[in-house]
Parts: C-alpha cells; structure tokens; sequence
C-alpha cells in the first residue's frame, strides 16, 4: 500500500484551487495555427517547411449529415512549435533525442523571461550576448539550472513581412549570439531556450560560427527549442511555470504545440 | 462600320443574370475536325489524297473519286460572298436572343461554297477572307471577314461570340510573384482589360517586383494561394462574380525525376500546386463563371492554364515536374467539358522551358515571360483552345502527333528533347 | 453512257385513282400514324378495296419515328407483297408513283397505296431541324439555326442578285395562290392577300418575309396505283401518265442553287408525253418558297433561266387565267404537312384531269403538269421530280 505524501497532495489541491479562484492565471503563448501563419524559408533548392493548410472533410452536409470535421497538414516546424535534439544534425546520435522519447517530465518547468524588446525595437538583428543575460541576472538574479529561457522581443507583436523581415540577404530577426546561448547551454545548463521569432537563432545566424549556433548547441546538448511564442510581454521575469507538451509523433523532431504559462496573479502584467 | 463596344456600366444588381444558353453542338465525326482546327485558329478542309478535290461540308469519302483517304488540310480562306441572309427568327434559343444574325454563302476561291456566319462590315457580293474559330458550343464555325482590316472589327457582335476578348473584362491572374505574373499583368492592361487582379501568395514574403506591379494601370493585389483552400474560398467569395477571365500561371518546378530525388516533398509541392491548384480554383471559380457564360459585354468567357509542353511527354530532367504537368492537362480536359454548358472556353497554353531560374542549364530556345504573356492574349483574343508558345513547343507537339511513342524515345533514349 | 431517245417504256395500261385529302390542322395532338390511316382508308373506301386485300403500300412521312411503312404494316393490319418508304419530301408524291406504277406495269403488284402524312405538335418542327440531315446537323444548323427559311433566304438573295428578281415578283405568286386557296374549303389561310400586305410583312430571314414561308400543319394525301383495267372495273375515275422524271443532287456544282433537276431532264418529260409546254392546262410546282416556283417555272421549260419573274408578270396565274398555277393554293396557302406536302400538287391534279376538284376546277383541264423538289440537306434542295398526267377521257 502506497503512503500518500500529504504535501505532495496539498500542492497539487493548492495549485487546483489557485487556477480557479484566479491567483494563478493561465496565459497562452500560443499563435493560431492557419495558413497564413509565416513559416521559415530556406534556399530554394533544400526541402521546405510546409504550410499549414487545412481541407474540409464535411461541414454537416451530403459529405457527413451530422459533423464538421478537416484533414490538416503542416511540417513538424510549422507556426508556435517545438525543436527536438534530433532536429539538428549535433544531437542526432543522443539518448532520448526524439519528442516521443522525451521524458514527459521534461515537458513542463520553470521559465525566466529576459526582455530584449527594447534592443530589439532598435535592431532587427539584436543579440542576446553574455553582456545582456548577465545584466538580467544582476536584476533578477542568476538563472537557475534546468530552467526554461525565454528572449522577450515582442517580435510577436509584427505581422506580414515584417515578421520574417526578409531583405535581399536574407532574413533580419533578433536571437542569441554563439557566446551568449553557449553560456546559456553550457554554464546555466539551461532545459530549453525559446523565442517569438520563428526560429531561435537570429535571422541571419548562418554567418556565425558555428553556423546557427542556437540550433547546434542546444540541440547538441540534448536541450530543446520553443519558436514562434507569444504574448511573452505578458509573463514575469521569474515565477512563470510553462507547459509545453509536443505531440509524440514517431521519431519526430518536433510537433506544433499548445504552450501555456501558469504565473501567479501579483506577477502578471 | 462596327460600332465598338463601350465599357458595360455596373451592373444592375436587382436583374437576373441571363442563363448561358450555347449554339448546336452535335457533329458527326468528320466534323468534328473542323473543331480540332478551330481549336488552334487554322482554316482546314478535307482534301482528297487522291485526287486533291477539297471537300466540304466534311464527310467519308470524296464527292469526286469515292476514295475514303480524306486528309485536313491548311487551304486557302479567299472567297465571295455570293448569298446572305439576316436571320430575324430562329427555333434555337441561343440564336434567338441574339438577332439579326447574319449569315451567308461564300464561295471559296479554291472550290467549295459554304454557309457561314457573316461579319457586318462584309460587303454584299464583295471578296471575303475566312476564319475558323470555336464557337460558344465548343465547336469550330466559317466565318466571313471583310477582305481588309477595319477599326474595331473585333468588336461586330457575331466575331466577339466567337472570341475570349480580353477588352473590357476582368482578369484573374493567379500568380503575381513570378515572371509570368508580372508580364500577364502588363499584356492584359495594354489589351484594355478593365481590371486585372493578381494574386498575391505569401504577403509575409517580400519580393521586390511588388511595388512595380502595384503600378500598372488597373493592376490590383489581391491574396491568393492555390494550394490553400481557403484563401482560394476567400478569394472567390469575394471577387468571384466579377472574374472574366481567369488566368492560372502558379506552378511549382523543380528539376529531378522519380528514383533521384530521394524523397517526394518537393513532388507532394508540384502536385498540389501544378494539379491540385487547378482543381481548388475550379471547384471555387467554375461554378460562378460558368453561369455568368452570357453576362453581357463582359461575361466570363475563358479560363487559361499555362501548362508546360512536357505535359505530353515526359522530360526526365523535369520527370515529376512533366507529370504534375500531364496531371493538370488531364483535369483541364475534364474542366473543358464541365465548362461546356455555360460557353466557358478552356485554354491551355503549352510552353517550353522559360527563361527563368529553374530552366537556367537549359539550353536556348527558351520562353521569355513577355513572349508567354503574348501569347495568351492572343490566343483569347483568338477563342482559341490550345496554344504552342515557342519554337520547341511548336516541335515536340508536332513530333507527338506524329507518333507519340517515337517521340518518347527521342526524348528518354536518345539524350534528350 | 448515252441512251437512245425513245428508250423510256410508256406508262400503258397503269393509273391513278382515288385521289384523297385529309383536312389540314394546325396543331394536331395524334401521331403521323392516326393521319396515315385516315388517308389511306379514304383511298380504300372509294375504290371499295378492304385493308386486308391491299398488295401494296408506299409510305413517305417526316414524323412517323420510330417506325417506318415497315412498322405501319403492322400498325394498320396490312400484309402488302409490295413495300415502300419514301424519304424524298417534297418529290416524295412523285417518286412514290414511278416506283408503283413500273411494279403494278409489270404484274408484281395489283394495287400500290401511296400515301403521305405528319402530324404536327407544337414543337414538331423545332425538334425535327437539327437532325434532318448530317450536312445540316454539321453545316446549316449551327449557323442561325434558321432552318429552311434560312437557306431559301440565301437562295432568293442571290437569284435576285443574278437575275435581278424584286420582292413584288414573288409577291404576285403569292398573291395569286391565295386567291385560289380561297376557293379551297380545306386551305389553312382563309384571308385575302393583297400585294401591300405581302410587302410590308414582318421579314423572316431577309429576303424572305412572313407570306414567302409555308404553315406547318398536320394532315395527310394519299392516292392509289393500279391497272386501267382494275380502275374502270371499279368505276374509279382514273388520271393516266404520260411521263415522269426524277434526278436528285443535280448540278452540285453550282455554288447556289440556281436550277434544279428538272433542267437535265426536261427534254425527256416532254417527248416521252408527246407534248409541249403550250399544252399544259395547269402547272402545280412545289412551293416551298416563291423563288423555288420560279426555278420550276424556268426548268420545266416555260421561259429562259432567270425569266420567270417576267413570265410571271405577263400570265395570271389563278385558276380562271391562262396558266392555272397551284390551284387549291400550294403549301404557301394551303400549309404544309410534312411530307403530304409533296403529295399535294399530285393529288390535287389528279383531281383536275379526272374533273372532280369542285370549287378550284380548272375548266376543260386534261394534260397537268405536276412538278416535286424536296430535301434541304444542306444548302439547296437535293431530290427533284416532274410528272404530266391526263384525264381517262383523253
């Protein structure tokens, strides 16, 4: 007979009736899922990410009386998604690598907000330096081990072309330098990094070195990516939990998600 | 003289719109060659391989030497006009609601009378030059023109019937961002359409010949995706009974066959793009502008797809992309014989390698985009049904209709077409 | 291949009997076989012969589908050993009585009923055009889709153009013929025309305007083929032939129908009778429209191609003039049903020789001239036909 752990239970009860009565409050990071959503664009000769696109089954007519129902089809990469070690070629060969292998504990954490948006507001290729994130700790203090980082830049805020902000060099959108998610990954030990943009290394992350250093070095070390979130300005630096949960797709190397924050009322924006 | 058209006011939203009704439309086989011909805008008639009599009305065997070896061939369109008649009443209803309608004999320099349709600029008893064009049935109909070109002669009443006009009417191009897009948009607002909308895919992907195309004359951007089901239902909802003319140049290409590719991504784009497309503007477009077939001066009267000439044969250097392309020929066909009852003419217009990213190894001769958008125009100011652009094109249907197996070993086996 | 002259066989010891008309309608909901029927009991009666005893049957009908004179042996209770469907319109009356009287000549039959009748429903004539014929499903109908109107239309356009005909020349056939109609209790039209009213009528396919076209109606005509012998055995009243032509698709290569058949074999019309124009009593032509009677009246040997108009102008052509033209008033007058149409003119004459046609009786007509044109398969009219035909008495 199992001993029920009376503090693990209140914990949970607490938490329960902290989301009804509102003191936690639940905040979608989530885009809409519709074909108009951006998705990343690589040089035409490589494959390409898929858009979504949605095609109606039946809407209670001749093709089915009584139910509405669509088939959909995107890329695992398409609108607010979730990257998986096994995504990038420096995470291919380790354990767990896949979101249906994921420890589903993973799934769920703590999250520290750093807000770049101002820099970003200035500069389209704002970086996230070692300089930036350890100006952020001497506020907020140290970021925690196996703690989610979320890059508030409010680029969600942008639609249209703006959003991929494409020029004749390609795409211009802010994200870490290799330094900086280097010392994220490697002195943190960071579980995920994520962003607003639609991918987490900046738009033109192809000219460092490595090339695309947010992608090779999490990834490369078994961490894991969010894209393409929302509402970031809504959260507190420190004390939001996020819920991110990918779709256990065989072997798959990320999904499209729902990704929540639970934060507590006096802390919410 | 012609009156020319004027452009149609707005139309009155509180009338019915007239319900297409199209000309006789049964033929017996042997006339049915004269639709083949009309289809590419050429005068034939039977000639006999024996002894070269010309023939007409079509038949099964010489009214000279009863030799059954009949062949279609080019002639020349010289003739008289040595009867007419105005039909003030007719039994049929298309013809009914479109008195006077004239009609007369002419008789052909080369030998043959025939009863046509008549221009209204041709002079009793007076020389005429002969047309073979389709008319709203789908079938190919004589037609007398006046012997010299006259101002506004495109717009007699009976020869714009027979015609996909673009003047005055309202075009759906549904690929602004490519080259052909942004050639169409000029030819057709030269060729003095009212309105041209082009479609735009993707807004949140800048392309930097936006601002230009936004420039010409009665040039709109309006968002379309073809392979998006939505923004193809959107879009309809909201221009649909105002296309005319609908013009469909979006395509995906990418060189590579079938085994060398390694996946089907870029095959799942070709075929959802360059066949399933089709079929989404269809299923949202067809409807609306099969029925606005009689509208007025500015009914809807054509729907083009640019299609590539590998369509027919398989280029193996663009193996998936030739499919998708053959795919997209077939549903057309099956998209023709859909838009029959509302006079609709469906044309394909069958193009070799363009001058353009994807096709830049290919060696010349190539289609230019301003070449390509030439030839639509045309071929719907012609009422045409199918149209080769370019040297190569003209070639390899020429070759397929030869026999279409040899060309395939032209083109697979001996290196190449 | 030449032929001797004098090569035809006369038509001795056969005639036509029992002439019969069945009352035009405009509108008839019966089918072509309830008017076949009416006609050839008609025929039966007078001659006293029962349907049973009938050997021989020739049938000529445009609405009789699906069936044939095959399928109305069966309908009507015949068992001919003679049979015959015609489809040559407008010649039909006549080319129905070569093929009978050459097969009663020659003993394979006793008695041929020839008979010819349509009904006419309200869309009858609008549903029969397009598939009258492969050239005008190909070539005619999809251009106007005006029928017969339309190409007589081209045809009296370009006579007028070639020999200088006015409207007011078709207009005295017309005017003409209704005066004689009048006379015809059983014509469609019972007004008057004047040459105003023809003028000023609504026009159709130019030239051509409303009193240039026939009515379409239902009825039916019929006569019978027999011995001479069998004939005064009975009592009949009978018609003899003198001649008969028939060509069909003559002078193809005119670019417009200008002339039709009659023109290659006229000469022989007239020597296998032994007469000349100047002795025909009356005329009756096939009338579709006024321009084909003046080709008629041209290539039966009455003035030079392209005078009739003048001809026409000079005679009066009603049925106390001096050249008695359609005297019941012909199909403009009288309405057309169908393939009795073609039956008309026959029936009618044999009524004049034999002195039995009552109020429109041309007085003392023996010698008639009987003249068929038929089938618009394309653009000009393709079967053509003429027979001369005299009382018993003569």
């Amino acid at each position: 007979m199992t001993v029920t752990n009376s503090q693990d239970n209140h914990a949970l009860t607490s938490l329960a009736s902290a989301m009804a009565n509102g003191e936690v409050v639940t905040i979608d990071l989530t885009h809409t899922l519709d074909p108009d959503f951006p998705v990343i664009i690589l040089p035409p000769e490589f494959g390409q990410c898929a858009r979504f696109r949605m095609e109606e089954i039946s809407a209670y007519d001749h093709r089915g009386p009584a139910w509405k129902w669509h088939n959909f089809s995107c890329c695992e990469h398409t609108g607010t998604h979730f990257d998986a070690p096994i995504h990038w070629i420096s995470g291919r060969d380790l354990p767990n690598n896949s979101v249906d292998e994921i420890p589903v504990e993973r799934f769920i954490g703590a999250a520290c907000v750093i807000d770049c948006s101002e820099g970003a507001a200035r500069d389209d290729d704002f970086e996230l330096t070692p300089e930036v994130i350890e100006a952020w700790e001497a506020d907020h203090g140290r970021i925690p081990p196996d703690c989610w980082v979320l890059m508030r830049t409010d680029w969600s805020k942008r639609s249209g072309a703006a959003y991929l902000n494409m020029r004749d060099d390609g795409a211009h959108s802010p994200g870490p330098s290799p330094e900086g998610i280097r010392l994220l990954v490697e002195q943190r030990d960071i579980r995920g990094f994520g962003v607003e943009t639609v991918g987490t290394d900046a738009g033109q992350g192809q000219h460092y070195t490595p090339p695309f250093p947010a992608h090779y070095t999490l990834h490369g070390n078994n961490k894991y990516g969010l894209q393409c979130l929302n509402n970031l300005d809504l959260l507190p630096p420190v004390g939001a939990v996020i819920i991110a949960t990918p779709l256990k797709i065989k072997n798959g190397t990320g999904s499209p998600l729902r990704v929540l924050a639970l934060v507590p009322r006096s802390h919410a924006v | 003289m012609t009156t020319p058209i004027s452009p149609p006011a707005r139309k009155n939203p509180q009338k019915r719109t007239r319900v297409p009704v199209v000309p006789p439309d049964t033929r017996s086989r042997a006339a049915l060659g004269l639709s083949v011909a009309a289809a590419r805008g050429r005068f034939m008639l039977q000639v006999c391989t024996e002894c070269s009599a010309i023939q007409y009305p079509p038949r099964d065997a010489c009214s000279s030497c009863l030799s059954v070896d009949l062949e279609w061939q080019v002639v020349s369109n010289r003739g008289r006009l040595v009867a007419e008649t105005v039909i003030r009443t007719s039994t049929h209803v298309y013809f009914r609601e479109r008195t006077p309608w004239r009609v007369g004999t002419v008789q052909l320099d080369c030998g043959p009378s025939m009863i046509c349709h008549v221009h209204g600029d041709c002079e009793s008893q007076g020389n005429v030059r002969m047309i073979n064009r389709l008319d709203k049935s789908g079938h190919g109909v004589l037609f007398a023109l006046p012997e010299k070109e006259i101002p506004a002669m495109e717009d007699d009443p009976q020869l714009r019937e027979l015609t996909c006009s673009p003047k005055f009417r309202r075009i759906l191009i549904t690929d602004a961002r490519s080259e052909s897009g942004q050639a169409l948009a000029r030819a057709f607002s030269t060729a003095d359409a009212a309105l041209v909308f082009a479609g735009e895919a993707e807004s949140w992907r800048h392309w930097p010949e936006r601002d230009s195309l936004k420039e010409i004359d009665n040039v709109e951007l309006v968002p379309l995706d073809v392979s998006d089901t939505q923004s193809v239902e959107e879009l309809c909802g909201e221009i649909g009974g105002k296309v005319d003319i609908l013009v469909n140049n979006a395509r995906f290409v990418r060189p590579g066959g079938v085994m060398d590719g390694g996946d089907l991504v870029f095959a799942q784009q070709e075929m959802e793009v360059n066949c399933l497309g089709l079929m989404r503007l269809a299923q949202a477009f067809g409807p609306v502008m099969r029925g606005r077939g009689a509208d007025g001066v500015n009914s809807a009267t054509a729907w083009v797809n640019i299609l590539s000439i590998y369509a027919y044969c398989n280029l193996p250097q663009f193996g998936v992309y030739s499919a998708s392309s053959a795919a997209a020929h077939s549903l057309s066909q099956c998209l023709r014989s859909e838009m029959r009852t509302g006079g609709v003419r469906v044309m394909n217009v069958y193009t070799g390698p363009t001058e353009d990213e994807w096709h830049q190894p290919l060696p010349p001769p190539k289609v230019t985009a301003s070449k390509l958008a030439s030839a639509v125009v045309e071929g719907l100011q012609d009422g045409l049904e199918e149209v080769y652009v370019g040297d190569l094109a003209k070639d390899l249907i020429d070759r397929w209709s030869a026999e279409p197996k040899l060309l395939e070993l032209e083109m697979t086996r001996q290196g190449g077409g | 291949m030449r032929r001797p002259t004098g090569f035809r066989t006369a038509y001795d010891g056969v005639v036509l009997a029992a002439p019969v008309t069945v009352p035009y309608q405009r509108f008839s909901k019966e089918s072509a076989h309830h008017w076949i029927a009416r006609a050839l009991r008609g025929s039966l009666t007078a001659a006293r012969i029962s349907p049973t005893e009938l050997d021989g049957f020739s049938v000529a009908s445009f609405t009789l589908f699906p069936d044939t004179a095959v399928g109305l042996t069966q309908h009507l209770g015949l068992a001919p050993r003679w049979l015959d469907h015609i489809p040559t319109g407008g010649a039909s009356g006549i080319t129905a009585l070569r093929r009978a009287a050459r097969a009663v000549q020659a003993g394979d039959v006793d008695v041929v009923a020839c008979v010819a009748g349509d009904t006419n429903h309200i869309d009858s004539f609008r549903r029969l055009l397009p598939s009258f014929s492969r050239f005008a499903q190909d070539a005619s109908w999809p251009y106007g889709s005006g029928g017969p109107n339309t190409s007589f239309g081209l045809l009296t356009d370009h006579y007028m153009h070639a020999f200088g005909a006015t409207r007011e020349d078709f207009g005295r056939l017309c005017v003409s013929q209704r005066s004689n109609a009048l006379r015809n209790p059983h014509a469609i039209m019972k007004e008057p025309l004047t040459m105003a009213q023809y003028l000023s009528a609504r026009l159709i396919s130019d030239p051509i305007a409303l009193y240039d076209c026939v009515m379409p109606v239902a009825g039916a005509e019929a006569f019978l083929v027999l011995r001479e012998t069998d004939a005064v055995a009975q009592g009949l009243p009978f018609a003899c032939i003198r001649s008969t032509i028939e060509r069909h698709n003559a002078f193809a290569a005119d670019p417009v129908q200008m002339r039709g058949g009659w023109a290659v074999d006229v000469d022989e019309l007239y020597g296998m009778a032994q007469a000349a124009p100047t002795d025909v009593d009356l005329v009756q032509t096939y009338d579709d429209y006024p321009v084909i009677t003046m080709m008629q009246i041209e290539d039966l040997g009455f003035c030079e191609k392209g005078e009739a108009p003048a001809f026409v102008r000079q005679r009066d052509l009603t049925i106390d003039g001096d050249f008695p033209h359609n005297t019941s008033g012909g199909q403009l007058s009288a309405g057309q049903a169908g393939a009795a149409g073609g039956y008309l003119g026959l029936v009618e004459a044999i009524r004049q020789v034999t002195g039995m046609a009552g109020p429109t009786q041309v007085a003392d007509a023996k010698l008639a001239l009987v003249s068929g044109f038929g089938m618009i398969n394309y653009d000009r009219g393709v079967c053509s036909g003429a027979v001369m035909i005299s009382g018993g008495s003569s």
